[in-house]
């Protein structure tokens, strides 16, 4: 009992992680139509930031905030002077579908090597907020740690802002509708080019933050966000790669799921469950496991 | 009836590849006008909305806006130019709320940025543009509806709030495609009086098939064959032009979609 409970939490927090991720895919791919590979290059390079940030001033928060930033600003960077530039040439045709996808894998190596040359390959550490060592009740310490509270409160608290700007609020109007159907958003006079924008900039500073969460309780170096994207893509596909719920959801199930074959089956199989899960999802349900069985525009 | 124009096309002509779908239209429509735009199905009658909204872009021809000579404005532009134009087919976001649906064409009436709406500084315009979309909503008798998710309305309401979407942002020229496609009788009754009744404050351009709703409501009536303008005139002369007749009737096996 008590060791199911403490996968359950583990997985939990592993999940929040992936579900970060999981949203900033889902943001780019509804707005856009395109898986961004770059995405993990793009949180890495904002971790690296709130890096610098957080071991100068002794203050991870203040890293955090610098890697949102930094993630936002480079997420719209991407978009704007990168995908609107690549639309326009490529527009027609298989290139059109193609491209944007193999330039955010050319992106990622781009964002890589710069990194690499700035910051080396070394292995670094941000200071964690808060202690890594399991909470101890009585005899018994559990691996669940204040660490791994704080990880689900933060996550927490970004998806209840992102619920409340999504769903509360004209720009997350404008966001819903241009992300749906852009032509008939543009015609009720939104800028859909802008929304756009501003869809690749959330998504940025939220993979800021996933990248960071993770580098707490780990290392940062140029490679070390690339399975965080690989589980945020898995997540994102579970969920249906459309809805952001879903995407929470998604990562959730998939961070308590791979935290169960951690503990109870064995490590070495936490990969291939982890593409168990994603070839299962897309033979038997591509939609996602949140799908209502009502096709959105193609 | 003022003879003040607020929009004027001239020479429109916009190519597909190789078809020509326009070829030098004129359109001319004045304040307070309700203009009807009828012909066969093929004829063109959506490619001068496209041309007009810019979700196609005109080979040649010029426009004028309230006497001034623009660009062809992009999609985006349309509402901040006082135009609004509802769509074929509806074209509400199924997945939103009717209010929803309203306020986004409400949006230029926001007074907060991007940013401020992001940091959630928006509250009042939120409410601002929901009370300006009830208000629309209740002009259309779908008021009742505002919080039900707009896939679970009924066909009639769904065109109704299609209306009300493009009536929120207050427009001077109201593009109306095919408005009572799939109405039944009493459905079009309402809607000729609510056309007769919106001339009051903005004109209005109607592509339409139903003949009854055309000639009840338009002042003049532009007929489209092949993509040029081939009668026009009020809608008695229109319906006794002889070229419309034979191309509304003699023309079949030349109709093309």
């Amino acid at each position: 009992m008590q060791k199911a409970l403490e996968t359950l939490l583990i997985g939990l927090s592993t999940g929040s992680i992936y579900a970060l991720m999981s949203l900033a895919l889902v943001l780019v791919w509804r707005s856009t139509r395109v898986v961004n590979f770059a995405q993990a290059g793009q949180a890495m390079f904002s971790t690296y930031i709130g890096f610098e940030i957080a071991s100068r001033s002794q203050i991870f928060w203040l890293g955090l905030i610098f890697a949102i930033v930094a993630g936002a600003v480079l997420g719209a960077g991407v978009d704007y002077f990168f995908m609107r530039v690549l639309f326009k040439h490529a527009n027609s045709g298989p290139a059109a579908v193609v491209a944007p996808v193999i330039a955010t894998l050319g992106l990622l190596g781009l964002i890589r090597s710069i990194v690499g040359l700035t910051w080396g390959g070394e292995f670094r550490a941000i200071e964690a907020p808060a202690s890594k060592d399991g909470y101890t009740f009585g005899e018994i310490t559990i691996p669940f740690s204040p660490l791994n509270t704080l990880i689900i409160v933060t996550v927490a608290i970004i998806l209840i802002i992102l619920a409340i700007l999504f769903q509360r609020t004209n720009l997350g109007l404008a966001l819903r509708a241009s992300a749906y159907a852009p032509e008939i958003a543009q015609l009720a006079g939104i800028r859909t080019a802008r929304t756009r924008t501003i869809g690749w900039a959330i998504a940025g500073g939220v993979g800021g933050v996933a990248g960071m969460l993770v580098t707490s309780y780990n290392f940062l170096t140029p490679y070390s966000l690339d399975l965080l994207l690989v589980f945020g893509f898995i997540a994102a596909v579970i969920g249906g790669l459309e809805s952001m719920a879903g995407a929470v959801v998604g990562a959730l199930v998939l961070g308590v799921g791979l935290t169960i074959i951690l503990n109870y089956v064995g490590t070495s199989l936490v990969f291939i469950g982890g593409f168990a899960v994603l070839l299962l999802v897309l033979l038997i349900k591509p939609d996602g496991i949140m799908a209502r069985g009502k096709v959105r525009r193609g | 009836m003022t003879s003040e124009q607020v929009l004027s096309i001239r020479n429109l002509s916009v190519n597909f590849g190789g078809l020509k779908a326009l070829s030098n239209v004129d359109i001319n429509l004045h304040k307070g006008e309700v203009l009807g735009l009828i012909g066969p199905n093929g004829a063109g009658k959506t490619t001068v909305f496209n041309a007009l909204s810019g979700l196609v872009t005109p080979a040649s021809g010029s426009l004028e806006l309230y006497g001034r000579n623009v660009k062809w404005p992009k999609p985006y532009q349309l509402v901040d130019r006082g135009i609004s134009r509802t769509l074929q087919g509806v074209g509400l976001f199924p997945d939103l709320t009717v209010s929803e649906n309203v306020m986004l064409g409400a949006s230029k009436f926001a007074k907060t940025g991007f940013i401020q709406s992001a940091l959630g500084f928006s509250g009042k315009d939120e409410e601002a543009l929901k009370s300006r979309s009830q208000s629309t909503l209740e002009r259309l008798y779908v008021g009742g509806v505002a919080e039900r998710k707009a896939e679970t309305l009924s066909y009639p309401d769904t065109k109704r709030v299609s209306i009300a979407r493009a009536l929120v942002s207050e427009p001077q020229i109201l593009l109306l495609d095919e408005p009572a496609g799939g109405l039944g009788a009493q459905d079009i009754e309402w809607l000729n009086g609510l056309i007769r009744h919106l001339r009051s404050s903005t004109s209005i351009i109607i592509v339409e098939h139903h003949m009854d709703v055309v000639m009840s409501v338009c002042d003049r009536i532009y007929v489209l064959n092949f993509g040029e303008i081939i009668a026009s005139g009020d809608p008695e002369t229109v319906k006794n032009d002889k070229n419309v007749i034979e191309a509304y009737l003699g023309t079949h096996s030349k109709a093309r979609k």
